[in-house]
């Protein structure tokens, strides 16, 4: 946590006292991104640094899809599941990446690599089919090129 | 017509988005007009005023006239940037981000200075990963550049531009759940009135604006209103980003003068249908817009008020074209999950309709539809629009309302017969 306090310590430079409370979700993902998964001691935590009452931090751990609070693979695959990615294949993509990986949506495989997770709509619609693997765009998705990709971080 | 261009006007090169590049291109030469010559801040809403500029977020509100309600006196003013692009079908706002940050960011401070926000935000959604990098870079630049911060540009004005990155919630793209939001609280939408404009982001009066609306700020104050004004049609002003996706040979963003024809955008700009099929419907401004009928777009152009009067919206400009041979019940059906995942909980009518209805649709979609499945989902729709605190429930409820209006005999046959007209396909 210490080299955590650090980065907070950064981060309140730039937010005057007053709205202190703007920073509670940049604290929650800072911590997401060092830890790979969010847990109730994490809220408290944060909560105790901010002076504010614990369950405003709970309340908005738990409410936002993107902090994950069970642990997940390496690689995070997910697929847009909306109206114009469904309209460009997202079935027969996701139906390929499950064979591929062996594994279901929702799920993580046994080495801990990957997890396959179907999202609503990530505004990538002028070039779907489309997967982001934890930060990257994957766009204009053929099965051929998920091959390469999902190859390339075997 | 239809030639000007405001974004569009610069080769997509790999350093596009560099404050060199956008310097070449006149950047900041407006900003610098402003606060060099002594512009006030009335001066500038006056230009805007002027530009006839309308929202660019979905509503299409003027927006000089939603700065004009900016309580009076206020100690405090913030601005806030509405990044959380997260409506199916639209995608513009990371075009700006990607090719030209320096765009927003000229935006964000010329409206910062025209309504006295000392800090300013910008939301932006969590996912977006390049854009997110681009924007903190041009920041970065902007800073060193004395663009941003204090005493820009030599003046007495001083604005921080502060960065949020959303959490992954589509509701947060509603104003005052992103408000919420930046409070450090669940994105939960706020009762209005009071409207942000009165008691916003902590209390304070506070302007939210669209990306692309910032984003035009800079063209408007450096070439003037009055030549903005001259685009578009009589009562929407200047251009517009359209996205364009689903069936169509070549989906993408486009850049067009307010009142472009559809079926020149669909059958000339994108190619035409894939496959050569026939057109079967259109979503003319984002997922939750009531779907046209082909006879609908025939004459018909993209501007606010020429689609509302077929019954929909021009909303965020993203246009969804579906070929003949989609199986509609199986489209709502993504429709339905999609609000059923993204209602944010608050109101009853819409946590438990949105719910209800995709339940509904998913069992028609499975071939297991029971009679009054219809009139269920047309009560659980009425039951649901008007009566929420954000227009998420509306949204959710209107493309249930319009896909059973437009398409009630697909979804008969689907219960009476067990099974899709169009074998269930939605690729085509």
């Amino acid at each position: 946590m210490s080299c955590l306090k650090e980065q907070f310590d950064e981060l309140r430079k730039i937010y005057p006292d007053e709205i202190k409370d703007a920073m509670v979700l940049p604290l929650l993902q800072m911590t997401l991104k060092a830890k790979g998964h969010l847990v109730e001691s994490d809220a408290l935590y944060i909560a105790d640094y901010l002076e504010l009452p614990a369950m405003q931090v709970k309340e908005a751990m738990t409410w936002y899809s993107m902090l994950y609070r069970t642990p997940v693979g390496k690689h995070v695959v997910k697929v847009c599941r909306s109206v114009a990615c469904s309209l460009r294949g997202e079935q027969r993509i996701v139906a390929h990446i499950s064979k591929k990986l062996g594994i279901k949506p929702g799920e993580t495989t046994a080495d801990n690599k990957f997890t396959l997770l179907e999202v609503e709509c990530l505004a990538s619609c002028g070039t779907a089919p489309m997967m982001q693997i934890n930060d990257t765009y994957h766009e204009d998705l053929t099965e051929a090129k998920i091959d390469q990709i999902l190859e390339a971080l075997q | 017509m239809n030639g000007h261009r405001v974004f569009f006007t610069f080769d997509i090169t790999e350093d596009c988005h560099t404050l060199d590049a956008y310097k070449k291109r006149g950047g900041y030469e407006a900003l610098a007009k402003v606060l060099k010559d002594g512009l006030q801040p009335a001066d500038v809403q006056a230009e805007v005023a002027a530009s006839g500029l309308r929202g660019r977020g979905g509503a299409g509100f003027p927006t000089a006239t939603k700065w004009s309600f900016l309580a009076k006196n206020s100690p405090v003013y913030y601005l806030v940037c509405n990044a959380d692009e997260g409506e199916p079908g639209t995608f513009k706002d990371r075009w700006i981000f990607e090719h030209t940050p320096h765009n927003l960011i000229e935006g964000m401070v010329l409206a910062s200075y025209a309504i006295n926000s000392r800090h300013s935000f910008i939301y932006i959604r969590g996912e977006f990963d390049l854009s997110y990098k681009r924007l903190m870079t041009a920041l970065k630049e902007a800073y060193a550049a004395g663009l941003v911060g204090k005493n820009i540009m030599g003046s007495d004005f001083s604005c921080d531009i502060i960065v949020q990155q959303g959490g992954g919630a589509y509701v947060c793209g509603e104003e005052s759940s992103l408000l919420s939001s930046i409070e450090g609280k669940k994105g939960y939408p706020k009762n209005k009135p009071p409207f942000p404009a009165v008691k916003g982001l902590f209390q304070a009066p506070t302007c939210v604006n669209n990306v692309e609306t910032l984003s035009v700020l800079p063209w408007i104050l450096r070439n003037g209103g009055a030549k903005y004004a001259e685009y578009g049609t009589e009562k929407n002003k200047g251009t517009r980003l359209f996205g364009i996706s689903g069936h169509v040979k070549r989906p993408g963003m486009y850049e067009r003068e307010v009142g472009y024809p559809y079926k020149k955008m669909i059958y000339e700009d994108c190619g035409g249908i894939l496959g050569d099929k026939a057109l079967k419907a259109v979503i003319p401004g984002g997922n939750s817009t009531p779907i046209l009928k082909p006879e609908q777009i025939e004459n018909l152009t993209m501007d606010i008020e020429a689609v509302a009067a077929q019954g929909s919206m021009l909303g965020s400009g993203g246009v969804i074209v579906i070929a003949e041979g989609t199986c509609i019940p199986t489209l709502l059906q993504v429709m339905t999950r999609f609000y059923a995942h993204e209602s944010c909980g608050q109101c009853t009518p819409c946590r438990e309709g949105t719910t209800w209805m995709n339940q509904i649709v998913t069992r028609i979609a499975k071939g297991q539809g029971k009679a009054g499945d219809i009139e269920n989902l047309e009560r659980i729709a009425k039951g649901i629009m008007g009566n929420t605190v954000c227009a998420l429930g509306a949204a959710a409820a209107m493309p249930v309302q319009s896909y059973l209006k437009q398409f009630r005999h697909e979804f008969e046959y689907f219960i009476e017969h067990g099974r899709s007209m169009c074998d269930g396909r939605l690729e085509i």
